[in-house]
C-alpha cells in the first residue's frame, strides 16, 4: 500500500495535461500570497486581477478569444515563486504573468520569466531591483525613490524642518520609502529628529512613539502598512503625541480608519488614487468591486486590476500574443487611464504617473493635491 | 556491510550520471521538483541523524540551512570567477563555496548544540527554535547579505547531478556512521542518556558531533538550493520551514533514513498535487481550505500522525537496526 | 534630566501594562506544564480565539446595556470569552492531548505544534486574513492627570493600561485563592508535585487536568480581550509572538512556577519596552530569544523555580 501511494500522488500531477484545455482561449499566469504572513496583499491585487479579466472577457475578450486567468499561491513563501512560474511558464503555457505584491518574491521569479522571455508586470513591487532584471520585466506602479521624495517635498512645503522617521523593518517597501524621504529631506535641508524602527506584525508601539515624542518632531514620517499604521496613530494620540503623520500608499486599506477611529485626522499620505475619487471610472470600479466582493477596494486591488488592464491592452495593440512582439506593446504603453493614474512605462519600464496625496479629515480621505513625476 | 555500502553509493553515483544526462531535457517545472526532492532528502536524512537517531528534538534546521545558503551564497557572487570564467572553474568554485558553506553551518551546528547539551526535549525544541530566529534575525540585519531584500544574482549551478550526488552522499555518510561504533552513542544518547552516561559514553560527545553532522549538510542543501532557485530571502528560513522539514522526518519515522526519504519525496510531491487539485472545478467546498491552505492538511497530518501512528508511516522499512 | 525620567517612567509603565499581558498568558503555559510537563505550543492561539471571540458576542452583548461601550458591558464581553476559551482548551485537551497521556512528552509536543499551525491556518481560512477591528467596549483614553501634581502629568497613563494591570491583578489573586484554597487547587499542586502519588491518594486526574486547561485558556481569554482594548486590530495570526514571548516569561519566572509566570511576564514586558525605547526595536525579537536561551543556561530552573533533580 505504502508503495502505490506515491505512484498514486505523481499519476495525480499529470492530470493537468489529461483534462481538455482550450485551444480558443489566452492563458494568463498569475502567482499571489493567497495564504500565509502576506495574504492581506495578495488576495487584494488578485481580487482586482480578476475583476479585470471578467470584465474583459464580459466584453468580448482580447482577439477574439478569452482571456484564462491561471493563479497560484505562493503562501506568502520564498521559494515558491520560482517553483511556481515555471509551471506556469512550461505547463500552463501562459503568454504572460502578473506578479508579485511582495519585492522579494518579485525578484525570485523575474529572473526566471526573464530567462524565458515570457513578459511579468508586477502591479505593487516597489524594489527598483525588480525591473532591472531585464527587459521582459515591467511594473505599473511607483518606485521607491519617486514616493519617498514625494512626501518629502509636501513635508518641505509645508514648512516642517524636524521630521521623526518610524520605519517598518520587516518590510523592504517602507525601508526603500524611508531612505529617499530621509536622502531628499536632509539634503534639502530638513533635520531627521529621530529614527524609529517596528516590524509589521507588532501591535504595541508605545516604546517607540514615547521616544518619538521625546525629540518633538513638527510632524513624523511612517511609511507603513494600513495594520500597523492605524495602530500606532491610535497609540500616538493617546501618548499625546499631537504632531500631523505622513505616509505613503501602504496606509490604503479597509480597515485603517474603521480601527484608526479619528486619530488620524488632519494626517497625510501619497497614493495611487482615492477611492473617494468622484471620477467616473474609480466610482465604477469601486461599485463593481464591491458587489462582488462586499469590500471597498484598496490600492493592491486597484494596482492588481490596472496591470490586468494594461496587459490586455498591450495584447490589443500588438495583435499577437508572440513574447517580443507583446513585450514590446507593453514597454509602449503609454498614458494609460488606470484607476491608479495615468500610466506611461517609462525606459526603465517603471511607471511614470502622477502620485495623489490625500488627507484625513473625519473619517474619510479628502484630495490635496497630484504630484507629477 | 562497508564494502557493499560503498558498492551501492558507487552504483549510485553512477546512475546520477547517467540519468543527469535526461534529467535536463524534462519539462522545468518537473525539473524543479524533482532538484527540491534531491534537497529535501538531504534536508530530512540530516534532521534525522538529530531528531531520529540521536532524540535530540531540533526544530530549528531551516537555521542551519540558511547559514549554508547564504554564505555559499555570498562566496560564489564574490569570488565565483575567481579561477576563471570557463565553466569547470566555475564549477570548482561553486563547489567550494558549497562545502565552505556547509562547514560554516557546522560551525553553526557547534554553537547551538554546546549550550543545549544541558537541555532536554521541550526546552531543547524551543532553544533551537530561538537559534533559527536569531540566525534569521541576524542576516535580516546584514547589509552585505541583503538583509531584508534578499540577496540574488547566483548562477544556476545545482542541477540533478550534484543535487542526488550529494543526496546521495549525505544518505550514504549518515547510515555508515549509524552502523558504526558512533551509531551505538548515538543511540544509546537517544535511548536512556543518564544510562548512557553512567556507562562512560561521552554523551556530550555525541549530541555534539551530530548537530554538527546535521547542520554541515543542512547547510549543503542550502547552498544547492540558493544556487537553484538564484534567490535568497531571510523569510524562506523560517519557523515554517523547519517544521517542514520535522513533519517530513515524523512521516517517515524517526530513525529510519530510507522511510525519512520516502516522505520527503512524498511530502515535496504533496504540495503540487495540492496545487493541482486546487484548480479542479469539481473539487468538494469542504476539501477547499485543506486543498488551498497546505498548513491546514500538514498540521492535521501532525495531529493525527502523533495520535494514531507517532512511529511514522514507514519506519519498518529498511536496513534495520538490531535492537539492544 | 527631567525629560529623561518622565521618558524613562513612561516607559516603565507602557512595559508593565503589556508585561500584564504576558503574565497572564504566561500563567497558562506554567500551569500546564505543571501538571501535564509539557509545552502547550497553542496557548498563544488560544489568546487569538479569545479576541476574537469577543469581536463575534461583543454586538450582542454591548447591546444588553444600552449599546455602546459601557463597563458592564465590557465585563460581560471578558466573561464571556474566558468561558469560551475554557471551554476551547478543555476541548483541545480531551482529543489531541489526552490520548497522549502515558506517550513521550516530545510526542505532545508535536501534536501541540500542529494544533498551533492548525488553529492559525484554520483561522485565516474561517476570519479571513485581513485585520478586523474590533469593537470599542470600553472607551479607551489617557486620563486627566492633573497639573498640580508636576512633572507626572506629562505622563500618559491610559485607561486601557490601567484596566490591563487591575484585572491582572485581580485574576492573579483570584488564580491563587483557586490554587492555595480550593480542593481542586490542592489537587492541581498534588498532581504537579507527583502524578502517580496523587492519582493514588484518589485525585481524579482528568477532571483535574481538565480544569486547568480550562483555567489557563480562560485566563489567555481574558488577555486577548484586554489586549484587544488597547489594539483593536485583531486577525489570527496575532497569537504567535505573544504566546512566544510569554513562554519565555514563563521560563524566565521558573517555569510550574506561578507567581514566576507573573513576575516573568512583567520583567519581560518591562524589558522589551526598554530594549525598544532605548537601543533598537529589530532586535525585540531575537532579544526576547536571547534572554531565553541565557536563562536555560545559566539558571533553567527559572528565577522562582527549584532545581529539579533528574531521578533515575
Amino acid at each position: 500500500m505504502a508503495t502505490f501511494r506515491p505512484l498514486l500522488l505523481a499519476g495525480a500531477l499529470f492530470l493537468p495535461i489529461v483534462l481538455p484545455t482550450s485551444a480558443q482561449d489566452i492563458p494568463i499566469g498569475e502567482f499571489a500570497s493567497l495564504t500565509g504572513g502576506a495574504a492581506s496583499f495578495g488576495q487584494s491585487s488578485h481580487k482586482g486581477t480578476e475583476l479585470a479579466i471578467e470584465e474583459i472577457n464580459a466584453s468580448g475578450g482580447v482577439l477574439g478569444k478569452k482571456l484564462r486567468l491561471i493563479t497560484e499561491d505562493d503562501q506568502s513563501q520564498a521559494g515558491q515563486p520560482a517553483t511556481i512560474v515555471r509551471k506556469l511558464i512550461s505547463q500552463d503555457k501562459v503568454v504572460a504573468i502578473l506578479g508579485e505584491v511582495a519585492s522579494s518574491r518579485s525578484l525570485e521569479a523575474a529572473p526566471i520569466c526573464q530567462q524565458n522571455k515570457i513578459p511579468m508586470i508586477t502591479p505593487a513591487s516597489t524594489n527598483p531591483k525588480v525591473t532591472e532584471v531585464g527587459d521582459y520585466i515591467f511594473r505599473i506602479c511607483f518606485i521607491d525613490p519617486f514616493q519617498g521624495t514625494v512626501m518629502s517635498k509636501f513635508a518641505q512645503s509645508k514648512g516642517w524642518k524636524k521630521i521623526a522617521v518610524l520605519t517598518d523593518v520587516k518590510q523592504d517597501y517602507s525601508v526603500g520609502l524611508s531612505e529617499f524621504f530621509i536622502k531628499d529631506f536632509t539634503a534639502s535641508g530638513g533635520q531627521i529628529v529621530k529614527e524609529q524602527k517596528f516590524s509589521s506584525g507588532d501591535k504595541d508601539f508605545k516604546p517607540q512613539l514615547t521616544s518619538l515624542k521625546a525629540a518633538r518632531p513638527d510632524a513624523i514620517f511612517i511609511p507603513g502598512y494600513y495594520a500597523e499604521v492605524a495602530l500606532i496613530a491610535k497609540q500616538a494620540r493617546l501618548l499625546g503625541i499631537k504632531v500631523p503623520l505622513l505616509g505613503g500608499d501602504g496606509w490604503v486599506g479597509d480597515s485603517l480608519l474603521k480601527v484608526a477611529g479619528n486619530s488620524l485626522d488632519g494626517c497625510y499620505l501619497s497614493c495611487h488614487f482615492s477611492a473617494d475619487d468622484k471620477s467616473p471610472k474609480t466610482t465604477e470600479f469601486v461599485a463593481k468591486y464591491q458587489a462582488k466582493y462586499g469590500e471597498i477596494p484598496d490600492d493592491m486591488a486597484a494596482l492588481g486590476y490596472d496591470s490586468a488592464m494594461i496587459l490586455a491592452e498591450a495584447i490589443k495593440r500588438a495583435g499577437t500574443t508572440e513574447p517580443q512582439q507583446l513585450r514590446d506593446a507593453i514597454a509602449a504603453t503609454k498614458d494609460h487611464a488606470g484607476i491608479t493614474g495615468t500610466i506611461t512605462l517609462d525606459a526603465a519600464r517603471n511607471a511614470s504617473k502622477p502620485a495623489v496625496i490625500l488627507t484625513i479629515d473625519k473619517g474619510g480621505f479628502q484630495f490635496v493635491e497630484t504630484v507629477k513625476p | 556491510m562497508a564494502t557493499r555500502a560503498k558498492t551501492l553509493l558507487a552504483t549510485t553515483l553512477l546512475a546520477c550520471a547517467v540519468l543527469s544526462i535526461f534529467a535536463g531535457k524534462i519539462n522545468p517545472y518537473y525539473y524543479d521538483i524533482l532538484i527540491s526532492i534531491g534537497i529535501n532528502i538531504i534536508l530530512a536524512t540530516s534532521l534525522n541523524l538529530v531528531n531520529g537517531y540521536t532524540g535530540q528534538f531540533s526544530l530549528g534546521h531551516a537555521g542551519f540551512m540558511a547559514v549554508g545558503a547564504y554564505a555559499s551564497a555570498w562566496l560564489s557572487l564574490t569570488f565565483g570567477y575567481i579561477l576563471g570564467t570557463h565553466s569547470a572553474a566555475t564549477t570548482a568554485t561553486f563547489l567550494g563555496a558549497l562545502t565552505v558553506g556547509g562547514l560554516i553551518a557546522g560551525l553553526a551546528g557547534l554553537a547551538v548544540g554546546i549550550p543545549s547539551l544541558r537541555l532536554r526535549g521541550d526546552y531543547l525544541a524551543i532553544v533551537t527554535l530561538g537559534f533559527n530566529e536569531i540566525i534569521k534575525g541576524v542576516i535580516q540585519n546584514a547589509e552585505p547579505l541583503g538583509a531584508q531584500r534578499g540577496l540574488g544574482g547566483m548562477m544556476q549551478h545545482t542541477n540533478f547531478f550534484w543535487t542526488f550526488t550529494f543526496a546521495a552522499l549525505t544518505v550514504y555518510v549518515v547510515l555508515t556512521l549509524v552502523h558504526s561504533t558512533y551509531g551505538s552513542g548515538f543511540l544509546a544518547v537517544r535511548d536512556d542518556e543518564i544510562a548512557a552516561e553512567a556507562m562512560g559514553i561521552n554523551t556530550t560527545k555525541y549530541k555534539v558531533l551530530a548537530f554538527v553532522i546535521g547542520a554541515f549538510f543542512a547547510g549543503v542543501a542550502g547552498g544547492l538550493y540558493a544556487h537553484f532557485k538564484q534567490f535568497v530571502h531571510p523569510e524562506g528560513f523560517n519557523f515554517l520551514r523547519s517544521v517542514d522539514i520535522v513533519v517530513m522526518v515524523i512521516l517517515g519515522g524517526m530513525g529510519s533514513t530510507i522511510g525519512v526519504c520516502i516522505a520527503a519525496v512524498l511530502l515535496t510531491i504533496l504540495p503540487e498535487v495540492l496545487r493541482a487539485l486546487a484548480h479542479l472545478p469539481w473539487l468538494p467546498e469542504w476539501l477547499r481550505p485543506i486543498v488551498e491552505n497546505r498548513m491546514i492538511l500538514y498540521s492535521l497530518l501532525l495531529i493525527i500522525l502523533m495520535i494514531a501512528r507517532p512511529q511514522g508511516l514507514f519506519s519498518g522499512i529498511g536496513l534495520k537496526r538490531q535492537k539492544t | 534630566m527631567a525629560d529623561q525620567l518622565l521618558e524613562f517612567a513612561q516607559q516603565l509603565i507602557n512595559g508593565l501594562a503589556q508585561g500584564s499581558i504576558y503574565a497572564l498568558i504566561a500563567l497558562g503555559y506554567t500551569m500546564v506544564f505543571g501538571v501535564l510537563r509539557f509545552i502547550n505550543f497553542a496557548h498563544g492561539d488560544v489568546f487569538m480565539l479569545g479576541a476574537f471571540a469577543g469581536l463575534y458576542t461583543a454586538p450582542k452583548l454591548l447591546a444588553l446595556f444600552g449599546g455602546g461601550p459601557s463597563l458592564p458591558g465590557a465585563t460581560a464581553v471578558l466573561l464571556v470569552a474566558m468561558l469560551i476559551c475554557a471551554a476551547i482548551g478543555i476541548l483541545i485537551e480531551k482529543l489531541c492531548y489526552r490520548p497522549l497521556r502515558d506517550r513521550p512528552r516530545l510526542t505532545v509536543l508535536i501534536t501541540a505544534i500542529g494544533v498551533s499551525l492548525f488553529l492559525e491556518n484554520a483561522g485565516q481560512y474561517a476570519f479571513g486574513v485581513d485585520p478586523q477591528s474590533f469593537p470599542e467596549i470600553i472607551v479607551d483614553r489617557a486620563i486627566e492627570i492633573p497639573e498640580t501634581w508636576g512633572a507626572i502629568s506629562a505622563l500618559t497613563i491610559t485607561i486601557g493600561q490601567i484596566l490591563v494591570v487591575g484585572v491582572t491583578l485581580f485574576l492573579l489573586l483570584v488564580l491563587r485563592f483557586v490554587v492555595l484554597h480550593t480542593r481542586l487547587g490542592m489537587a492541581m499542586r498534588a498532581l504537579s508535585f507527583n502524578p502517580v502519588a496523587a492519582s493514588l491518594m484518589g485525585v481524579n486526574t482528568d477532571v483535574v487536568i481538565s480544569f486547568t486547561f480550562g483555567l489557563g485558556s480562560a485566563l489567555a481569554g481574558a488577555a486577548g480581550i484586554l489586549t484587544s482594548i488597547q489594539q483593536p486590530s485583531i486577525d489570527p495570526l496575532m497569537g504567535i509572538n505573544i504566546g512566544l514571548k510569554a513562554f519565555v516569561a514563563a521560563v524566565l519566572g521558573g517555569i510550574g512556577n506561578i507567581p514566576g509566570a507573573a513576575l516573568g511576564g512583567i520583567l519581560i514586558g518591562v524589558l522589551e519596552a526598554l530594549v525598544v525605547g532605548y537601543i533598537n526595536p529589530t532586535y525585540r525579537d531575537a532579544l526576547v530569544f536571547a534572554v531565553l536561551i541565557l536563562i536555560l543556561i545559566v539558571k533553567p530552573s527559572g528565577l522562582l523555580g527549584k532545581t529539579e533533580r533528574e531521578k533515575v
